[in-house]
């Protein structure tokens, strides 16, 4: 009986991870595959390209989890990557551009848990709104074009080879892995995380037991935007140019991150492991399939599959639970 | 149960006045309940207990009156500030966060913590003190609620308020999804909660278990007191006499009908949210009750009939036709209609127009190849309109801006158009006006008269003596009986569907 409880704690803490490592498994036993997927340079590129995305899905988690949703994030990344290229082209010292980026996409997720929370309007809506007028802003403020900033160490953020080679992985990853860290504990261990998880299960109960729910979300939205606008800023780094039309979409890759790895889109649950790797399965199955030389669509559809699949055995997992 | 009769008073209320509109819901209402004293209040669907336990609980304002609490003037702007003067609600649905835990649940928005983070090994001690002292120790901290049965996130909901150190407890309607056990177990945590000086304010339709938990009763009808006094001085029958009251008889108008043969048979019927299998014949030209309180089985027997419930077992048989699994669209290809206590929810397309609403079961006579003609449907529209009295703009005037009495002829204009035979009324008449009622009831007494069988759900006694022919009572799940209507009266219909015993 202990032995069998045992072996199902170990099989429910490795649950998460199953989805990854069957992915890293198959395309290791591919004979054209194998030689390259699993070398450590080919993971260092993984783990830089996953950054924008994983910096997205920190966010996003918080507001699936409070049961809300941001389909703003994309053009919130677009925006603040426009920025900080503007503010570094107009002269400014790198770090108060990045700064700039930072806090552009706070303020617009300030704006989206506002409105959310002073409207009354579903999440839905208004980030859909804020999808579009974010978008918009990047586009005008870059004048349509894409915006030139002299390189400077900000696009050291994302090199693949860091510059003092004893930090192994590029910088941006680092900040990846802290602040995933942070999240996690803040998720777990502080008040204001059991209260995220309290509003998005029963915010009518949260409200009664003296949660502040409208401050928690502003919180929540606010956070999640200054995670898209590091996003941007690291978005900036990879491009070395302010592009607004970057990242179109972008929102339903972080949204599907997030869902893979738990989290349910009405509320209450979710987890930051979870998101990340569900940003993995997503990145190493794109590396895969470029590797093997599939076009693109067939990415497409294997990701479509995954989401579908992925959510369901969620599901079953649950049913069998409760 | 004298010796709590000494007490000091805990919470009293005084000339409490609530309108909603033009409605009163409580007129000058007393109420006072002393330390370590069950009370339990008590009335009729609509009485005034929902609103006045809202009052108490600070989740709504009275118009006038005036509340204290141990002496002191409380008067609570929100529930909040009730549960802070130590007032706590258990409510029929609870109120608690599903994916959170027992803990988490528990200390939700009181959460010990230092510089934000959580610290939880004492108040871990604490909790599961608390759960011991309420005899369930079994229920593990870190469960997600809900993962429990209804029984245990009672307990857990239990455990916040006493946490929370309240004084007065108020239980809406507690044992109503408990079964027998669980209701032995909460009785005795209500026993030690008394004995620990709370005070509880007990709300149920359950009169046996009343007798059994509460040291005194308070009975309201229609907003005003009507009876107050030690449970041990009173009969049930004395309580039952003062929730009815007196009634009019003459509300309801009767047609003379004749009944034919069996029409609608059910033959241990059960469906998935039917506790026990139901027997039960409609002939031709009758009109059947169902009476009992909500959830005793009666809308749960007309959705398994209709097939809006999934069935499990038995047979339906429609005039000769046996139906095995009864399906929306087959019942009403066999003659049937159902009409949904939830007028809003399910019965109406709210924002949709009363012709699109009263012709949507049967397009049939409208449609040319593949085409429905707005015309004729605006023209059978308009002449039930006018048959039921609904008082419209249009037939192209949304539903949604009529009138509940008003709504509600337009979903029995659904069942007339479609000209089922067998029509399955849920509560028709809940909520609406009087002259509404009335015209409902010569409807159904015209419809017998044709020769069509109804099954009539209602939860108000009177008019199911008024209008029925046989009156069948469900208590938890069970039909107890079914009757002549003359062979009813109010009382005993209440005391079957509180006691379940004929």
């Amino acid at each position: 009986m202990k032995k069998k409880t045992k072996l199902q704690a170990l099989f429910n803490l490795l649950a998460p991870f199953l989805g990854l490592i069957l992915v890293l498994v198959i395309f290791s036993m591919i004979p054209d595959v194998q030689s390259r997927f699993l070398r450590i340079a080919n993971l260092k590129s993984v783990a830089t390209q996953s950054v924008i995305v994983a910096l997205g899905a920190l966010g996003m988690t918080l507001i699936i989890i409070s049961g809300g949703i941001d389909l703003s994030a994309a053009s919130n990344i677009a925006l603040s990557s426009v920025i900080a290229a503007y503010a570094i082209n107009a002269g400014l010292p790198p770090l108060l551009g990045i700064l700039l980026g930072v806090l552009t996409g706070g303020l617009v997720g300030f704006t989206n848990g506002a409105l959310i929370t002073e409207l009354r309007l579903v999440p839905f809506i208004i980030t859909l709104g804020m999808m579009g007028i974010a978008r918009g802003l990047a586009k005008w403020i870059a004048n349509n074009q894409k915006i030139d900033a002299p390189l400077s160490w900000v696009n050291e953020l994302m090199a693949k080879s860091p510059r003092p080679s004893w930090l192994l992985l590029a910088p941006g990853v680092w900040l990846m892995i802290i602040f995933a860290v942070a999240m996690a504990v803040l998720l777990r261990y502080t008040v204001f995380g059991r209260h995220v998880f309290a509003i998005g299960s029963n915010e009518a109960t949260a409200r009664l037991c003296g949660v502040r729910t409208k401050r928690a979300k502003i919180v929540i939205y606010t956070l999640a935007g200054l995670f898209c606008g590091l996003s941007g800023v690291m978005e900036f780094s990879r491009l070395t140019v302010g592009d607004p039309t970057v990242a179109v979409g972008l929102e339903l890759d972080i949204i599907a991150a997030v869902v893979i790895g738990g989290g349910s889109l009405s509320g209450g649950e979710g987890s930051i492991l979870g998101s990340m790797i569900g940003v993995f399965i997503m990145a190493f199955l794109r590396n895969g399939c470029t590797m093997m030389g599939w076009p693109n669509y067939i990415q497409e559809i294997i990701i479509g599959v995954i989401i579908v699949a992925a959510v369901s055995l969620d599901q079953i997992r649950h049913r069998r639970n409760a | 149960m004298t010796s709590s009769n000494s007490n000091p008073v805990a919470l009293e209320m005084r000339r409490i006045t609530k309108n909603f509109g033009a409605t009163c819901a409580l007129a000058d209402v007393d109420f006072a309940i002393r330390k370590g004293e069950v009370q339990a209040l008590l009335g009729e669907n609509g009485a005034g207990k929902s609103t006045l336990v809202k009052i108490i609980s600070g989740a709504l304002k009275p118009d006038r009156g005036v509340m204290s609490l141990d002496g002191r003037p409380y008067h609570p702007s929100d529930p909040l500030e009730g549960r802070r003067r130590g007032v706590s609600m258990i409510y029929q649905e609870l109120n608690l966060a599903p994916h959170l835990t027992v803990e988490e649940n528990i200390m939700l928005g009181r959460e010990v913590h230092r510089g934000g983070f959580l610290r939880c090994k004492d108040i871990r001690k604490k909790i599961k003190e608390t759960l011991e002292f309420l005899r369930h120790p079994e229920i593990g901290l870190d469960l997600p609620v809900r993962q429990l049965s209804v029984g245990a996130r009672q307990i857990v909901e239990i455990s916040r308020a006493i946490m929370d150190k309240a004084q007065i407890l108020v239980m809406d309607e507690p044992t109503s999804s408990l079964a027998k056990e669980d209701t032995e177990r909460l009785f005795q945590v209500i026993r030690k909660l008394k004995a620990e000086g709370v005070s509880i304010i007990y709300i149920s339709h359950f009169l046996e278990e009343v007798q059994d938990v509460a040291d005194a009763y308070a009975v309201l009808r229609d907003g005003k007191n009507v009876g107050a006094g030690p449970m041990a001085a009173a009969t049930l029958e004395e309580i039952i006499q003062l929730m009815v009251g007196k009634k009019m008889t003459d509300l309801f108008p009767r047609l003379g009908h004749q009944q034919g043969s069996v029409l609608l048979s059910l033959k241990n019927l059960k469906g998935l949210r039917m506790s026990e299998p139901v027997s039960l014949d409609l002939h031709r030209g009758e009109i059947v009750g169902l009476a009992g309180l909500i959830g005793a089985g009666r809308t749960e027997t007309l959705r398994a009939i209709f097939g809006l419930d999934a069935v499990e077992d038995g047979l339906i048989d429609v005039d000769g036709v046996k139906i095995l699994k009864s399906r929306p669209w087959l019942m009403i290809d066999n003659g049937l209609g159902l009409m949904s206590e939830d007028r809003q929810g399910e019965g109406l397309a709210l924002p949709r127009s009363l012709l699109d609403n009263i012709t949507l079961s049967r397009f049939s006579p409208y449609k040319k190849f593949c085409f429905l003609s707005v015309k004729k449907r605006a023209q059978a529209a308009r002449e039930w309109m006018q048959a039921l009295k609904i008082k419209a703009q249009g037939p192209h005037q949304p539903v949604l801006s009529l009138s509940g009495g008003n709504q509600q002829k337009t979903a029995l204009a659904r069942l007339l158009h479609q000209d089922a035979d067998v029509l399955l009324l849920d509560e028709p008449t809940r909520g609406i006006d009087v002259m509404s009622k009335s015209q409902i009831y010569e409807w159904m007494g015209r419809l017998a008269a044709e020769g069509k069988g109804i099954l009539f759900v209602s939860s108000y006694f009177p008019e199911l003596l008024g209008v029925c022919d046989r009156i069948a009572v469900f208590y938890r799940g069970r039909l107890v009986e079914v009757r002549p209507a003359g062979d009813w009266r109010d009382e005993s219909l209440m005391a079957a569907s509180t006691t379940g015993r004929a």
